[in-house]
């Protein structure tokens, strides 16, 4: 910790959070609001004096509320950087006529009522994401008493008051009476390997090491103490952890194989009685102790959308980041530049979490080494002489990548490259075709729906699948071997905003039962949201399809993470439900339909250019 | 929009059994062979693996070949291995096409060997006739910033910050509290070596 504070090379910006990112790999613009702490950092020498005088006391969030702090007080005695913070919502003083005691006394006038918020613009190559973790909060569990019962308490209130530099300097007391407690008990796994509503289904990882550890201490301070713990599995798996789990068991730490059913405290003594059965033995029995502890899990951080946000990261079904690939790619984002340590994408103990973070360094270095990198040449590019200057594309840019498109002016869109992410938004979203993506253009997918509708056209369906979650998620199915009939074909996009109302009505005229357009979660999107303009098109088409008497069903649209192998298999075995009872004589039906509509659709086209050319002159001669 | 004088190669891979372990390679080769514009296909064991490389490099100059299909794992996967593969024989990288037979194929219809096979064959179909319309692009290079962002400044932020400061690179740490050590400030002792946190 002091390292990172006195390092020449490293900026630490605390009480600071990052705001806005812009850019791309390599190159990421970066704003960070650095909050008002009202104590300036460079001066402040932690003399103390402030928190002193200070008249106001609030809870002491860093001892778990065990004890109190000042408004003005330090984090914790060896806080990086070590400089006093003045919590503003506790204090007097910003009115300092109201207090200002602290300020009175500072000798060297660190204290700024005034301070605001900075906003600090960074530019960098990469980005390591090392958000962390929050811990699970039992008071949803409500079966163990945590909200009613004074002496049961989180792991994480254990660490506190065991710890020298706790409230209770290391003495460990249970909260009713301030006793250290001749009995106490550990239960495993609370709010983790849950089948029920509450909790979540995954293993936190550490709390077994965390309650062997817990119990080791305990021996050590107190010989006599009788400590049970109540676990499902005991996961010691690490190097020198079943070491550690052996000691335990020759402290004398009774390991009994069930979780308790029925929780009781007793109101005189606050003394708990819990009914276990041990799944070892058979056994049904009463336990009473003084204290519980409850070994709490741990559980994605809940403020993490605003980073998933600014970097658009995609979060596993637990909740945690999503990495580039489970097995290869374990320290990658998505995302290209960003990698991630510690527990923002897994919960891992304190040597995992080093292991990882060495990983991330070292995955950056690669990038950060290469001086140059390129990128993919998909980006989009306006042909001026179709352009309409209508401005649609300009609209539509989540990127804000494309200038111009003024009708008004007449001046035709054009598109910044070094802007574009390559959605292809605009030029689904163009009627006059005169944006085109390059390597994704219209007469390539046009060409794929043909070849795939030219042999056995009613035996499959369509999907079109963006390539960042859905067609990714097609690939996790693979990768898990999950089965699932063979029946559908999948074009690939790399957003579901390319998916262009044409390539869907040619493919239903070309003969296609059932269509599919697949693409990110909304704020999962890969292009910021350029998937909301995906659902306004297939929105459009339904009524379109309806009105012609096409059944709107065949058309689907579905979101599938690329962690959603399952939703992947599921749905395609849903679609082949549908595909099945579309019968030859309905696509027939269709294939006709579209044609006549096309063709019409062609005949205005002709009848207007020509009308347009016919005009021409006269307008030129009524401006003459 | 068709060019003239296109040939195309079409390479299927086995990889090992992953591929074809659930489906008939030769079947999806000999039927790429009969496709528009396909002057050759072949069967490779491994197609990622060297010798893979070689034979399409081989046939990129024997065969004149001016478009390529891979047809093996997912592009997500060996895209960037199959353009750098073709762009040392000569060949833009964006004449490259993939055909996923392994992931969407093989791995998803483990017991449907006709089925799988089938699928694969129109799989290989689509990707010919996408390559056949693909033209060569030019990427733009851009420069790498030396510097680095690491937000939280708790154990795993502490130690990437570190390690990249140490190596030479200027480290901006973001910690939303107001100091960093994270949850790992908060604990006592930490396993397995039963030593102080902080």
């Amino acid at each position: 910790m002091m390292d990172v504070g006195r390092h020449p090379r490293i900026n630490l910006y605390t009480y600071s959070e990052v705001e806005d990112v812009s850019g791309y790999i390599g190159n990421f613009h970066v704003k960070v609001r650095k909050k008002a702490r009202y104590v300036n950092e460079d001066e402040c020498n932690a003399c103390g004096e402030c928190e002193k005088v200070c008249p106001i006391v609030g809870p002491d969030a860093f001892q778990q509320g065990f004890s109190s702090h000042k408004a003005i007080y330090m984090p914790f005695p060896q806080a990086v950087p070590s400089v006093y913070i003045l919590d503003d919502e506790l204090c007097l003083g910003h009115n300092p006529i109201a207090c200002g005691k602290c300020a009175d006394v500072c000798e060297k006038d660190c204290i700024d009522f005034d301070m605001e918020d900075k906003i600090i613009e960074l530019d960098v190559g990469a980005v390591i994401v090392a958000t962390g973790m929050d811990v699970y909060d039992p008071t949803e569990m409500d079966e163990y008493g945590y909200t009613r019962f004074e002496n049961v308490i989180t792991s994480m209130e254990f660490e506190r008051l065991i710890s020298a530099g706790g409230p209770t300097e290391g003495h460990f007391i249970r909260p009713s009476d301030q006793k250290t407690p001749q009995r106490i008990a550990f239960i495993q796994c609370v709010g983790s390997r849950s089948n029920s509503a509450v909790g979540n289904p995954y293993c936190s990882n550490i709390c077994c090491m965390n309650t062997i550890k817990d119990s080791l201490l305990l021996k050590d301070h107190y010989p006599d103490i009788e400590i049970t713990v109540f676990y499902l599995d005991i996961r010691a798996f690490g190097k020198g952890f079943e070491d550690l789990f052996i000691r335990s068991k020759q402290a004398g730490v009774n390991y009994i194989r069930g979780l308790p059913g029925e929780f009781f405290e007793d109101p005189r003594t606050k003394n708990l009685t819990l009914i276990a059965e041990n799944t070892n033995t058979g056994e049904i029995q009463d336990y009473e102790f003084d204290t519980v502890v409850l070994s709490v899990g741990v559980i994605p951080r809940k403020d993490s959308d605003a980073v998933r946000q600014l970097f658009t990261l995609s979060r596993t079904e637990d909740g945690f980041f999503m990495e580039s690939h489970p097995k290869l790619k374990p320290v990658d984002a998505p995302t290209g530049g960003v990698f991630f340590a510690g527990c923002a994408e897994y919960p891992k103990d304190v040597k995992d979490s080093v292991t990882q973070a060495s990983a991330a360094a070292g995955r950056a270095q690669v990038l950060l080494n290469a001086g140059n990198i390129s990128i993919e040449a998909i980006t989009s590019e306006c042909h001026t002489d179709l352009c309409s200057s209508c401005g649609t594309c300009v609209t539509v840019c989540p990127f804000n990548a494309i200038r111009g498109g003024d009708a008004k002016a007449k001046i035709p869109a054009e598109v910044i490259e070094a802007m574009c992410k390559g959605c292809g938004t605009c030029a689904a979203e163009c009627n006059f075709d005169a944006l085109s993506m390059k390597h994704f253009e219209d007469v390539q997918y046009l060409a794929q729906i043909d070849a795939m509708l030219e042999e056995n056209h009613m035996d499959n369906i369509l999907v079109f699948a963006c390539n960042w979650c859905s067609y990714a998620g097609a690939d996790l199915a693979g990768l898990s071997r999950l089965q699932y009939p063979a029946t559908q074909r999948i074009i690939r996009t790399m957003c579901s905003g390319r998916v262009d109302s044409k390539f869907i009505l040619h493919a239903f005229e070309k003969g296609a039962p059932i269509v599919l357009v697949s693409g990110c979660h909304f704020a999962d999107c890969h292009y910021i949201d350029a998937n909301r303009w995906t659902v306004k098109r297939v929105e459009k088409l339904w009524d379109k399809l309806e009105k012609l008497g096409i059944r709107p069903e065949r058309l689907q649209l579905e979101w599938i993470s690329a962690a959603e192998g399952q939703k992947w298999a599921r749905t395609m075995r849903e679609l082949e439900e549908m595909r099945a009872k579309v019968t030859e004589e309905e696509v027939t039906h269709t294939m006709q339909v579209l044609q006549e509509e096309r063709e019409k659709a062609e005949a205005r086209a002709a009848k207007k250019a020509a009308k347009k050319l016919t005009s021409k002159p006269i307008a030129v001669e009524a401006e003459a | 929009m068709l060019e003239k004088n296109l040939r195309v190669g079409v390479f299927v891979c086995e990889c090992g059994k992953n591929i074809a372990g659930s489906l008939d390679c030769q079947k999806v080769s000999d039927y790429a062979g009969t496709l528009p514009d396909v002057v050759c296909s072949v069967v490779n064991k491994y197609t990622c693996a060297e010798p893979g490389q070689q034979e399409i490099k081989r046939y990129i100059k024997e065969q004149n070949l001016n478009r390529v299909v891979v047809a093996s794992c997912t592009p997500r996967m060996h895209e960037p291995t199959f353009r750098n593969c073709v762009s040392e024989a000569g060949l833009n990288p964006y004449l490259m096409e993939m055909a996923n037979i392994r992931e969407h194929v093989s791995w998803a219809h483990l017991n449907d060997w006709d089925a799988a096979t089938q699928k694969a064959m129109d799989v290989v179909r689509i990707a010919v006739a996408r390559a056949r319309l693909l033209q060569p692009q030019i990427e733009a290079t851009i420069p790498v910033l030396r510097e680095v962002l690491v937000i939280g400044g708790g154990v795993a932020g502490i130690q990437s910050a570190l390690d990249l400061a140490d190596a030479g690179y200027q480290v901006h740490l973001v910690e939303k509290e107001a100091s960093v050590g994270g949850i790992m400030a908060a604990l006592d002792k930490t396993y397995p070596t039963m030593d102080c946190s902080i």
